[in-house]
């Protein structure tokens, strides 16, 4: 009996304890996700919504083919993005865990990797300008060291910013975990390896990312969801002329037509979470934190 | 200590151009923003003024960035408060399983994963079906911690991964009630991490665009002033506010690491033994 009443307290005492969380998650983040499904049954005119139960919104949005090429796009942006942070992430983190000796110099130079992080996207998107524009300093350096003869267009406004900029602002997602797990790996592993013979590249490849792995997946969940579910990069980089699935929930959202860009927020939302549910299948987040 | 490899010397040149590429930009904008009064978006600098900053100041120039301003403040505040508040009491409730604890985690994993658009329509679609007017200290103060709060969250499940229950057992045997266990043990071994939750509570709400976008309501935060400048305004004021917003967030990054460092070394001082709890 006694046993039952301690473990209905521990229950109880872990409730009282979660009852914020859990209510601020209801509030924020349950019921919305259940009001955008909500809404995306529903009807629009050119200037209000009403309520209704109609599929016209999905129908409309799966056998439009733009549906499929911006969707088609954002798994564009992501593909090459997670590639781009994986390979600069991964290197980064290596250096940082095996090459620095000491640990002062590690967490400093790990808070230099991760302040940026810190500081506004926004800004750090605008700061591109000097650089990319058709007078930037990336075209009149070209120009004056006779690569080039007249200014590059696709600088700027083009696929290529809006991966520049998705690579800047989410490396850093990729680098902490990574990092995280790395720091964990037990040296002597690595000097086993060096004793029967490994040369550096097979303990790289054999040893170390077998075990970084779920660091990898981890930084992979963050930059994956960071980058399907944008949209001011891409309307900022690309100066409007390419479109993710964020973009197509914005521009209905600015017609003020709420019900499609439910629909399609459903759709990005089921994506979404379907790719992270099948990596979560590899990681224990939170045995790896 | 063995010689450097040769991929020693390759990996830091690596590391030093990542460096330029994270911080290269920013430092641009830094230097563009002190340009002269008939300079441009780029180089060359027309000559060096602080024509640019002084523009910030004149009020209605560039629309209302100093209210903005102080908005984002507060709201940050506010979200740090309650990240740090909130994530401190879920991560204790998270030590010990109970019911719908799996199902509580997986909770936080979508707040972390789930496109900020979806919150920010989501949430302004509740407010405007049930009449409330959209706010930025109330509908967008919640949407924010739907951003802040699973950081702060996985900061403390990472704290008390590390955390040696020995001491609280010691506290227990000598009769200290729960909560003076977690009074006088707990916080005290976790309160630099804590720090952290607050800094990562209150830059990322002081920062976020998306989340807000839909449910700030007509008075704009810094960040929304910011992304609504940038498609009207052509003149290097904008990387002057840019320049500010940024030597901002180091000063407060600067602040919060200079607290951390000062209850270490009080700590130490002290003879406290504090720190040891985290193995």
């Amino acid at each position: 009996m006694k046993g039952r009443a301690v473990s209905r307290n521990r229950h109880l005492v872990g409730w009282v304890l979660a009852s914020p969380l859990s209510l601020v998650l209801m509030t924020f983040l349950m019921a919305p996700i259940v009001m955008i499904v909500v809404v995306s049954f529903w009807g629009a005119t050119e200037w209000s919504i009403y309520p209704a139960f109609q599929f016209d919104n999905y129908e409309f949005l799966l056998t439009s083919d733009v549906t499929y090429r911006v969707f088609l796009n954002t798994f564009k942006y992501a593909a090459i993005t997670w590639a781009c942070t994986l390979l600069i992430g991964f290197t980064v983190a290596y250096y940082l865990a095996f090459h620095i000796r000491s640990l002062t110099w590690q967490i400093a130079l790990f808070l230099l990797c991760t302040i940026p992080f810190l500081t506004s996207n926004i800004i750090r998107m605008i700061s591109w300008i000097p650089f990319l524009g058709r007078n930037g300093i990336a075209n009149s350096t070209l120009i004056s060291m006779g690569v080039i003869d007249e200014p590059l267009e696709w600088l700027l406004f083009s696929d290529f910013s809006v991966i520049l900029a998705f690579v800047h602002l989410y490396t850093l997602f990729m680098v902490v975990p990574i990092f995280n797990t790395m720091m964990r790996i037990d040296k002597s592993l690595i000097e086993a390896a060096a004793d029967g013979g490994a040369s550096g590249w097979q303990t790289l490849w054999h040893v170390i990312v077998p075990l970084t792995k779920p660091g990898i997946m981890i930084g992979t969940i963050f930059v994956v969801a960071l980058v399907m579910g944008d949209f001011i990069t891409v309307r900022f980089m690309s100066g409007s002329q390419s479109a993710n699935v964020g973009r197509m929930i914005q521009n209905d959202i600015g017609l003020l037509q709420y019900p499609s860009a439910s629909a399609t927020a459903v759709i990005l939302l089921i994506t979404v979470l379907m790719l992270i549910g099948m990596m979560l299948r590899f990681v224990d987040i939170r045995k790896e934190l | 200590m063995e010689p450097r490899p040769k991929s020693f010397y390759l990996l830091t040149a690596f590391f030093v151009l990542f460096l330029i590429f994270l911080y290269g930009p920013t430092l641009t904008i830094g230097i563009l923003s002190f340009q002269g009064p008939g300079g441009g978006l780029t180089f060359p600098m027309r000559g060096v003024s602080l024509h640019w900053f002084r523009d910030l100041f004149e009020q209605q120039a560039v629309g209302d960035i100093w209210g903005s301003f102080s908005r984002s403040l507060v709201l940050g505040l506010m979200v740090m408060v309650t990240t740090v508040v909130v994530s401190v009491m879920g991560g204790l409730a998270f030590r010990h399983r109970f019911a719908g604890a799996s199902l509580l985690f997986y909770l936080i994993i979508t707040s972390l994963v789930i496109p900020s658009i979806l919150v920010s329509l989501g949430v302004g679609l509740i407010w405007s079906q049930s009449g409330l007017p959209v706010h930025w200290s109330t509908s967008g103060f919640g949407a924010q911690l739907t951003w802040t709060l699973p950081f702060g969250l996985l900061i403390m499940f990472a704290v008390f991964n590390r955390f040696d229950r020995s001491y609280e057992e010691a506290a227990r045997d000598l009769g200290a009630s729960p909560w003076q266990v977690i009074r006088h043990v707990v916080l005290p071994i976790i309160a630099p991490s804590l720090i952290g939750v607050a800094l990562f509570g209150f830059t990322l709400s002081y920062d976020e665009f998306a989340r807000t976008l839909l449910t700030s309501g007509s008075y704009n935060t810094l960040p929304l002033e910011i992304f609504g400048m940038t498609t009207n305004v052509t003149t290097p004021v904008l990387f002057a506010l840019g320049t500010m917003t940024t030597v901002f967030s180091l000063l407060v990054i600067g602040v919060f690491l200079l607290v951390v460092w000062v209850m270490n070394r009080r700590r130490a001082r002290h003879g406290s033994d504090a720190g040891q709890g985290m193995v």
